[in-house]
């Protein structure tokens, strides 16, 4: 989670097109978008494979990235987890680039790779000189086609025990890391596939076997089940030249069987309250919204950034500059393929009770609710959020990434003209009813406490700001 | 959810032989392939990498500017570097360079902090300022429309900042409560506990760069004030400009802001020489053991002092880390990682920096083969300079080193971040372009000989952030070295 690097939600750190705000003059919105494109050519092997190739001559390097279209929303109760746990398997060599050929031969070309797992998708990527194309290809269709009579206990076991290593990590031994292990869960509600961690639990990862990996692989990793984009200095023909040649031959799965998503309303409000080795008290709210791209995401997103995407944020300035009760704070909504759901998370100065923040968001979200957004706030939101998009641009990797989520949520790959349309198309007034829509109902409120303070908890009575 | 990543430390580089893989044994050949499927597809050598060009001027009051022409984008990024005295300052004020680099943009010209941050959002640009041990950057990416009020903006930051007393006061507090926040990340406490000990009091490093809760208290505006009139100079400052621009444009519109920036000599103080510095510590290896009850893993570092950016060394020691604990496939990640399945990723890095920084080999591993974990650390260490490294993994840390450079290249702020690390160190602007053929040229012999300088396993600096109950036993009983306590900012326990 991106909690103090980026303040922008998943789908706006991405890319626009060459001259977009070039055509927007400054402090001015557009009457209307101008022309954008993020040029590809896309087309489906008979297997089944989906290729969206990008031409970007100006630097001699590209980029190699494949989605599979599973994440931790596709597994079941009492096996969280292996989704990413896989992940990390698809590393552990295949029939003919046996381990640990796949990161040994990437290495002596110069190149880089690495995976990623989240709710609703696994990606896997390499980047590096243009002359590694062949060998990228090769090992990511290797692993494809060739990779699951491989897969024994011993494999299993090791990666069961780095993943486990990942979850100390980043939870257990990071500080404020248990929330991340709570939130999903009281989110959502028991079954729904957000209501688990990406990372799963030690009991479940412990309960993996072999032929749950075997079973995975056959159901979810299939060429119909992904989408490979190639992004650089190529040749779109032979880019499509070579990728026939080595996935042809990888035989088309079943149509994945994916779970169902329950409609639902939080009915009242959860507070929770954690103790953790912290000094600093932090205060998480999350309320449950709606799936990215769909009507109110883009009036979600803008509102994150009108609370805190710069240091005169409607929550930044009064928290930690005017007040300064807090040290910092963050808004985001979190729009995923199935559902949504928007956070705000701030951390207190020492020993501040946590009912202080919650009151100050509280009355800036009923301020915004009963006043709305200047039109020079929201030219601000405006022109920033295109602006990163722009920046994305520069560089091949976060492209091809880009041309696989615009496919898989969208399905255009080249969405960038819609992308940046709809947040353009954002009044004021759309700000405020999803504020009075979505956050002023029941939510989740949890707080991170020093151990033995749950006097600083929120969820207490009788405080003002 | 990313596999293991590499933390700060990035390797650039340029193409010169064919590389040559190596080869598998076969396996089966599916019947219906065209092709020879068990054979890794060959990797021919890339276009010859070569640096971008670097315009110069010089301005008659002293600035020099720098340029990167690239026009894919309209996109500029505008890099102001100081070189100053940074953390080469008394104990007592460290941490002064980089907050009086945060001060900047907190108030500048007639805006205050909050209306610098309005107005450079609404612009689409991104300002960010920092300092490290010699130098104060400020960093501007913008779209090309925008250029020019954002100049204006940035102008102000860097020659009118307003250092209020009521705004110093608020990031001194902020910043206390960071610091204090940061105790609670064992990573974090590991390297100040590590710096603290391998760097003796009056030694830059002995301090994080940010200062700690000591010398943050005693942070006023009379101190920032009297920094920022010192070390701030046109003489010593370089304006790095990489994007859609040319040289003409560039100089009429920075000779417009900064043409006129004189320092005002009598408030000018030049930083205490390298020479002055005390040496790093030297003595023979010790444990020092920092104690957070019930956590979930050992934070462990083997540490030392290591070299300078500008060492004839450095190409063989980038070689020989990348074989260390430098990339995946590294000797410290096979091990600890992938085949002992003991942490999510362990490896190792130089600091470079103008006095020889920290080397440091680390991973946070699991609390019940904290013990076992260093010993790995040594032998790995141990064997790297006993024993010649395989030829074949010479190849791959080269090519791994040498291939990837173009990649460091790509976008404008990647290109300033280059230029301005050959400015820092005095190195020429053509250095990149020999970087390859030197890579190339590192022998087996070259990577024991600087493992043998560099890493002496005998005189380390070993920390550990765990729970204590359960490891210090183990650790006393692998008779490593002495054991010690110390607290969160390495002061002993008793």
């Amino acid at each position: 989670m991106a909690l103090f690097t980026s303040p922008l939600s998943r789908w706006l750190g991405t890319a626009l097109a060459i001259g977009a705000l070039a055509a927007v003059p400054p402090g001015r919105l557009a009457a209307q978008a101008p022309a954008l494109h993020l040029p590809y050519t896309i087309d489906t092997l008979p297997n089944g494979l989906t290729l969206i190739v990008h031409e970007d001559r100006s630097v001699p390097t590209v980029a190699v990235n494949m989605w599979y279209h599973v994440g931790s929303g596709d597994e079941r109760v009492g096996r969280t987890g292996f989704a990413h746990l896989f992940e990390h398997l698809m590393f552990m060599g295949s029939e003919h680039a046996p381990y640990p050929a796949f990161d040994r031969l990437l290495e002596a070309a110069g190149a880089n790779n690495n995976g990623s797992t989240t709710e609703d998708r696994t990606n896997y990527y390499e980047s590096g000189p243009r002359t590694a194309l062949p060998l990228m290809l090769w090992l990511e269709a290797d692993r494809m086609g060739w990779m699951v009579n491989t897969m024994d206990s011993a494999k299993v076991d090791l990666q069961r025990d780095v993943v486990k290593n990942e979850r100390r990590q980043r939870l257990e031994n990071a500080p404020y890391g248990m929330a991340w292990d709570n939130l999903p869960g009281a989110i959502y509600p028991a079954g729904h596939p957000y209501s688990w961690p990406v990372i799963g639990s030690m009991r479940d990862l412990s309960a993996a076997s072999t032929a749950d990996v075997q079973n995975f692989f056959r159901i979810f990793y299939a060429p119909n089940n992904a989408t490979l984009v190639v992004a650089g200095d190529v040749d779109p023909a032979e880019v499509r030249r070579l990728v026939r040649q080595y996935f042809a031959e990888v035989p088309r799965g079943p149509a994945p069987d994916r779970p169902s998503t329950p409609a639902f309303r939080l009915s009242r409000d959860t507070t929770l309250v954690l103790e953790d080795r912290v000094q600093l008290p932090r205060l998480y709210l999350a309320w449950h919204t709606v799936r990215g791209y769909s009507a109110d995401d883009a009036a979600l997103n803008v509102l994150a950034y009108l609370f805190t995407g710069a240091k005169n944020g409607r929550l930044t300035q009064p928290l930690v500059y005017d007040r300064q009760v807090a040290t910092n704070v963050f808004a985001g909504q979190d729009g995923k393929l199935r559902d949504g759901d928007f956070s705000v998370i701030a951390t207190g100065k020492p020993g501040t009770p946590l009912d202080t923040l919650q009151a100050i968001v509280d009355r800036e979200i009923g301020r915004l609710i009963a006043e709305g957004p200047s039109i020079r706030e929201l030219e601000q939101a405006m022109n920033a959020l295109e602006a990163s998009q722009l920046r994305q641009l520069e560089n091949v990797d976060a492209k091809a990434d880009q041309l696989n989520a615009y496919y898989y949520y969208t399905g255009q790959p080249d969405f960038l003209a819609q992308d940046l349309a709809r947040i353009r198309a954002v009044t004021a007034a759309d700000v405020q009813r999803v504020a009075r829509q979505y956050l002023q109902a029941p939510r989740v409120v949890l707080s991170v406490v020093p151990q033995g303070h749950r006097e600083l908890a929120a969820g207490r009575q009788g405080v003002t700001p | 959810m990313k596999r293991y990543q590499l933390s700060a430390i990035s390797y650039p580089l340029v193409v010169a032989g064919t590389v040559v893989l190596a080869t598998h044994a076969p396996t089966r050949l599916s019947a219906q392939a065209s092709f020879d499927r068990s054979k890794a597809p060959e990797v021919p050598a890339p276009p010859a990498f070569t640096m971008p060009r670097v315009q110069t001027v010089r301005l008659p009051n002293g600035l020099t500017l720098d340029l990167v022409e690239m026009h894919e984008l309209p996109l500029v990024q505008v890099d102001v570097m100081i070189r100053n005295a940074g953390a080469r300052m008394d104990g007592a004020l460290a941490g002064l360079a980089t907050f009086t680099a945060g001060m900047l943009d907190e108030g500048a010209g007639t805006r205050d902090a909050l209306g610098v941050a309005s107005e450079t959002a609404y612009l689409g640009a991104q300002m960010g300022t920092g300092a490290d041990w010699d130098n104060t950057e400020i960093e501007l990416s913008v779209p090309k429309r925008t250029l020019e009020p954002a100049l204006d903006l940035l102008a102000d930051v860097v020659l009118r900042p307003q250092f209020r007393a009521s705004e110093v006061q608020k990031q001194r507090d902020l910043r206390l409560a960071n610091i204090i926040s940061a105790r609670d990340e064992p990573g974090a406490v590991n390297g100040v506990v590590l710096n603290a000990l391998v760097f003796p009091e009056g030694h830059p490093f002995h301090r994080p760069a940010g200062g700690d809760s000591g010398s943050t208290a005693r942070l006023d505006s009379a101190a920032v004030r009297g920094y920022y009139a010192a070390q701030f100079a046109p003489e010593r400052t370089t304006i790095v400009i990489t994007g859609d621009l040319t040289m003409a444009e560039a100089r009429r519109l920075v000779t417009a802001r900064f043409g006129g920036w004189r320092q005002d000599r009598r408030a000018r103080r030049d930083p205490p020489g390298i020479a002055q510095l005390p040496p790093a510590t030297d003595r023979a290896t010790r444990i020092f053991l920092v104690d957070k009850p019930g956590a979930a893993q050992s934070v462990i570092a083997l540490a030392r002092a290591g070299v300078e950016r500008s060492s004839p060394d450095y190409y063989a020691l980038q070689v020989m880390n990348t074989i260390l604990g430098g990339s995946f496939s590294s000797r410290l990640n096979t091990n600890l990682r992938e085949t002992r399945g003991w942490t999510y990723g362990a490896g190792s890095g130089f600091a470079y920096r103008p006095v020889p920084g920290p080397f440091r080999a680390s991973a946070s591993v699991r609390t019940d083969v904290t013990d076992s974990s260093l010993m790995e650390f040594r032998r790995e260490i141990e064997l790297i300079r006993d024993s010649l490294v395989d030829p074949v993994e010479l190849q791959r840390a080269q090519a791994y080193l040498a291939l990837g450079l173009p990649g460091e290249f790509e976008t404008t702020g990647q290109v300033a971040d280059q230029v301005g690390e050959l400015l820092r160190f005095g190195l020429p602007f053509t250095w990149w372009n020999g970087y390859v053929q030197q890579v190339m040229g590192v022998t087996r012999a070259d990577v024991q000989r600087v493992a043998r300088k560099y890493l002496d396993t005998s005189r380390m600096t070993i920390v550990v952030v765990g729970d204590l109950a359960k490891i210090r036993t183990g650790i006393e009983s692998a008779n490593i070295g002495p054991v010690e306590l110390r607290d969160v900012e390495g002061r002993p326990v008793r």
